[in-house]
């Protein structure tokens, strides 16, 4: 799709500028309605009564006393919602309520429609559940063992596996052979979690025989296919609403329980169901980052070539399924689109435990081995007298490229990001002192999932473009999740049109009303979504120009499109025009990733993506070598983002991936005790305040992909990953210490400082990889460009 | 209705508007704006006075409201997100947040301008550390902070 646009030097008058966000207006004066303000006369509200319990079989649940409670109006079990659900077509495991056991803390088993939330909750207090304890599975080890009662599901196994697999790409094995270094590392990534602002929430509707669901979603259309199973009913029956949206993160990208809970609750009470989830259900609902345990190999020739790499993941996945078999094969995709490994070996595995289900953080499956991969290079390049800078500069991949796992790279600024933070942090100019030092890492990320979640071969997205004497409006089902995707949607219109972007009306998000998008996850919107709004602006451009052209008698080519004009008429004059020649006009865009993007073998899925984005950083802090404490100095990040459709919008994406990568590097964890989330609460799951975090200094590296619309790629996720090595790199810098397990507190620093002082390795972290039995390795045929997936 | 319970009357000043309430004496000023005055400008994330998106000015200075009981506020003059403005005039502090990018998701936004608001009314010069100590309440998830400092250093300015 090579166009004009795409030309790095073309002139744009509206792309690419520092503006506000179209929807800011509402969110600084406190009138968007994000999904708990919406209030329908009439409401009942829902709580829902959790599990106490981590691992128990339900023998019987009794509501006689709760719907005896003044205010219900009903309460209903598992027994009322008899069909499961999940994101993957290969892992629906879940029951909205369940009724025959309980996997994790927080599992629902009831819910209660009451006059108040405070009535609600009084009769989930009345309901008594007879349960029969079953053995707690809390650690992957532990999860490898067979069971010694019975596994936490009846599908996939053996145990508590949930999903395994081993690829091989090229010849690993003569890959070690002629290495003249070879070196094994192993890491421990903890899981954490989202933390949005926003606690979920969701309100539902039934009136004649059409369901309504507005809910705080990042995926109406994935919300809008569970519902049409869990309901039998036809999609054309249902309508979900993403409401203005208070933080993803990927947090919000699964179906869930509280959202089939109102809906059946107004099918059965004939009126609106809202149910606000509390801050302690939020963590349990969670759905975040796995931890990860990772080994890897690696080896190089003489100069630093990488010749060789193994790796081997663990993948903690919780009580269910949700987007577990994705996030265990991201573990090992996105090794190979920063460096050229010419051979590669990947064996994952992702087991169930007793704790909430972990799905989809910012960066899904790839921080923990970015985070392995990163401190692993350092190491090579420690080990053999080279730079690690200059290591990595040597396996850089080049653009339009082909990855050993048939990952297709186009545009690539991964040198001209390393060149920028290098030069900006002044890296190699600095003066050795204790207690202070540098970290580099880089890192690559998609523009969205090749493929989608269930297998269609429909577009990705889809977008509508609407002008009439009322004005331009845009409908697309893409979710603005407070990343700023009506923004970027706006804009591609708005530059088009010759228009600004706050004259574009964005209807977005609303399965009822706009055509499908898949959905605000995999960074895909303003690559896919922005495509199919370009289309579309672009079909309607032609339109309004082709009316103005006859007025004028001129030729199409010289109606001059800009400061809300068409040539020499308004853009409400040449509308009305156009209109008048062609009816209300309506035009639309569709975008599909292109069908040569990926491989064709068992799992190829996951990891193709139409581009990459690249993003480079160092980091720079004091440890102290007497606390362990760290103080942040300042991050230099450099990010290819093709072309920003909105500067301010990419460097909020970007300051906001930095951030919370500092804060899972330093602080953020997920930890439980015997089965017990030990700290559901924003107070004692600690996170990043103004405090401590550091000055960000941003560079926007631009590549003008040849396929992103005007050249764009993506910011949402991408810049998270480098700075979580960068961090633990700088550390090692600064006190000659190595942390491979993060977060990376201060009693882990001092436990490696102690090791080093005693004269061991000076290195807190996993001492070994558990042992697995991966299945038979496949060998993946080279790629072949006539036989391709899509 | 469920269990009414006692309750009580409420007298306070919202927004410069006075509100006489019938309220329970356990509900929280968060659930009095929301839910009884249907402000709901005013967020909340955890109701347990962790995060600072409830935060309101009472009598100009910043307060958690969920953690706010009526007993607490008799006679007192509230500001929420929705008194801040001029009317269709943003206030700098809301002008410099949109021109600044200081909001994504825009969920602690409320939060974060009503006690930016306070810190400038008394302190239009503050520094980025006094920024960051009058805000180190106020969790945001999007934005990283970075750019929140920038637009309250700006409003600063144009409130000097």
């Amino acid at each position: 799709m090579t166009t004009v646009a795409n030309d790095p030097n073309v002139e744009l008058r509206v792309i690419g500028k520092s503006l506000p966000k179209v929807d800011s207006a509402g969110k600084v004066i406190g009138l968007t309605a994000y999904a708990d303000d919406i209030e329908l006369p009439g409401t009942l509200y829902c709580k829902l009564l959790r599990s106490h319990l981590p691992h128990a079989k339900v023998l019987s649940i009794d509501t006689s006393a709760a719907t005896a409670i003044k205010g219900v109006i009903a309460v209903i079990t598992g027994d009322d919602l008899p069909i499961k659900y999940g994101i993957m077509p290969t892992s629906e495991d879940e029951h909205a309520l369940e009724c025959e056991k309980v996997r994790f803390v927080g599992d629902p088993v009831a819910a209660v429609a009451a006059v108040d939330e405070e009535t609600a909750l009084a009769a989930c207090r009345a309901i008594v559940v007879e349960y029969e304890p079953l053995e707690t599975i809390e650690s992957i080890e532990h999860a490898l063992l067979p069971p010694s009662d019975e596994p936490i599901h009846d599908y996939a196994g053996p145990g508590n596996i949930h999903r395994i697999g081993a690829l091989e790409f090229g010849e690993v094995d003569e890959g070690f052979a002629n290495s003249s270094f070879i070196r094994e590392d192993v890491f421990f990534y903890e899981g954490n979690t989202h933390l949005p602002m926003e606690q979920h929430s969701a309100t539902a509707t039934f009136v004649g025989d059409q369901l309504t669901l507005w809910s705080s979603t990042q995926n109406p259309h994935y919300v809008h296919r569970a519902l049409a199973k869990v309901f039998e009913m036809p999609m054309g029956h249902i309508r979900v609403v993403a409401a203005p949206h208070g933080g993803g993160f990927g947090g919000k990208c699964d179906p869930f329980s509280h959202e089939m809970v109102v809906c059946k609750l107004a099918m059965i009470t004939g009126r609106p169901v809202k149910c606000t989830l509390t801050r302690e259900e939020v963590f349990y609902v969670h759905r975040g980052r796995h931890p990860v345990m990772m080994w890897v190999r690696t080896g190089v020739s003489q100069d630093g070539k990488i010749l060789a790499m193994h790796f081997r993941t663990a993948l903690d996945g919780g009580a269910y399924g949700s987007y577990g078999p994705a996030s265990m094969l991201y573990t090992g995709a996105l090794q190979t689109t920063t460096y050229n490994i010419p051979a590669y070996r990947f064996e994952g595995v992702r087991v169930f435990t007793n704790k909430a289900p972990c799905g989809p953080k910012r960066g899904h499956g790839t921080p923990q081995p970015r985070f392995a991969l990163e401190l692993h290079m350092d190491k090579i390049a420690h080990s053999i007298g080279l730079d690690p800078v200059e290591l990595r500069r040597r396996n850089y991949v080049k653009p339009y490229t082909r990855t050993i796992n048939h990952l297709r790279i186009t545009s690539c600024g991964i040198e001209e990001a390393t060149d920028r933070v290098i030069e900006a942090s002044r890296y190699y100019e600095r003066k050795k002192r204790l207690g202070h030092g540098l970290g580099f890492a880089v890192s690559s990320y998609m523009c969205g999932a090749g493929l989608p979640i269930y297998w269609n071969k429909l577009p990705h997205s889809e977008c509508v473009i609407q002008v009439d004497r009322g004005g331009v409006s845009l409908y697309c089902g893409a979710t603005d999740i407070g990343q700023g995707s009506d923004t970027v949607l706006a804009t591609v219109a708005a530059e088009e049109l010759g228009l600004w972007p706050t004259d574009i009306r964005v209807v977005s998000g609303d399965t009822g009303l706009t055509p499908v998008d898949l959905g605000s996850y995999s960074s895909r919107v303003t690559f896919m979504a922005g495509n199919a709004a370009l289309q579309a602006a672009r079909e309607m451009r032609e339109i309004l120009v082709g009316a103005v052209a006859e007025k004028m008698e001129c030729s199409p080519k010289d109606v001059v499109v800009g400061d809300g004009k068409i040539g020499e008429l308004s853009f409400e004059d040449a509308a009305t025009l156009a209109q008048l020649r062609h009816g209300v006009l309506t035009t639309r865009g569709t975008y599909a990733p292109p069908r040569e993007i990926g491989g064709r073998y068992k799992a190829a899925g996951v990891g193709p993506s139409p581009a990459y984005s690249y993003s480079a950083a160092v980091v720079d802090l004091d440890a102290d070598p007497y606390s362990g404490e760290i103080q942040l100095n300042k991050v230099w990040i450099a990010h290819d983002i093709g072309r920003a459709i909105n500067a301010l919008s990419v460097k909020g994406q970007v300051e906001g991936g930095v951030y919370m990568g500092l804060s899972e590097a330093m602080m953020e964890g997920q930890l439980y005790r015997h089965g017990l989330h030990k700290q559901p609460s924003m107070l004692d799951y600690k996170s990043l305040t103004f405090f401590e975090m550091p000055e960000v200094e941003t560079f926007l590296v631009e590549t003008v992909d040849l396929e992103g619309p005007f050249g764009a790629k993506e910011a949402g996720q991408g810049p998270l990953l480098p700075v979580i090595p960068a961090v633990v790199s700088a550390v090692y810098d600064a006190l000659g210490v190595w942390v491979d397990e993060v977060p990376i507190t201060p009693d882990k620093i001092m436990r490696a400082l102690d090791a080093k002082a005693k004269g061991r390795e000076g290195r807190y972290g996993p001492k070994s990889f558990p042992q697995i039995s991966y299945p038979t390795i496949v060998k993946v045929p080279p790629f072949d460009a006539s036989s391709t997936a899509f | 209705m469920g269990d009414i319970g006692s309750r009580e009357i409420l007298r306070l000043s919202v927004n410069g508007q006075n509100q006489e309430l019938l309220v329970k004496p356990y509900t929280t000023l968060l659930e009095i704006l929301r839910e009884d005055l249907r402000l709901t400008g005013t967020k909340h994330g955890c109701e347990a006075g962790e995060c600072g998106a409830c935060v309101v000015l009472i009598d100009g200075t910043p307060q958690l409201s969920c953690l706010v009981l009526p007993g607490q506020i008799e006679g007192s003059d509230v500001t929420t997100i929705e008194g801040v403005s001029d009317g269709g005039k943003l206030h700098p502090v809301q002008q410099a947040f949109m021109d600044h990018g200081a909001l994504q998701c825009g969920y602690c936004t409320p939060g974060m301008v009503l006690s930016s608001k306070a810190l400038l009314d008394s302190n239009p010069r503050a520094s980025a550390e006094e920024i960051k100590e009058a805000l180190a309440g106020n969790l945001c998830r999007c934005t990283g902070y970075v750019s929140i400092i920038e637009a309250v250093e700006d409003a600063g300015r144009a409130m000097a």
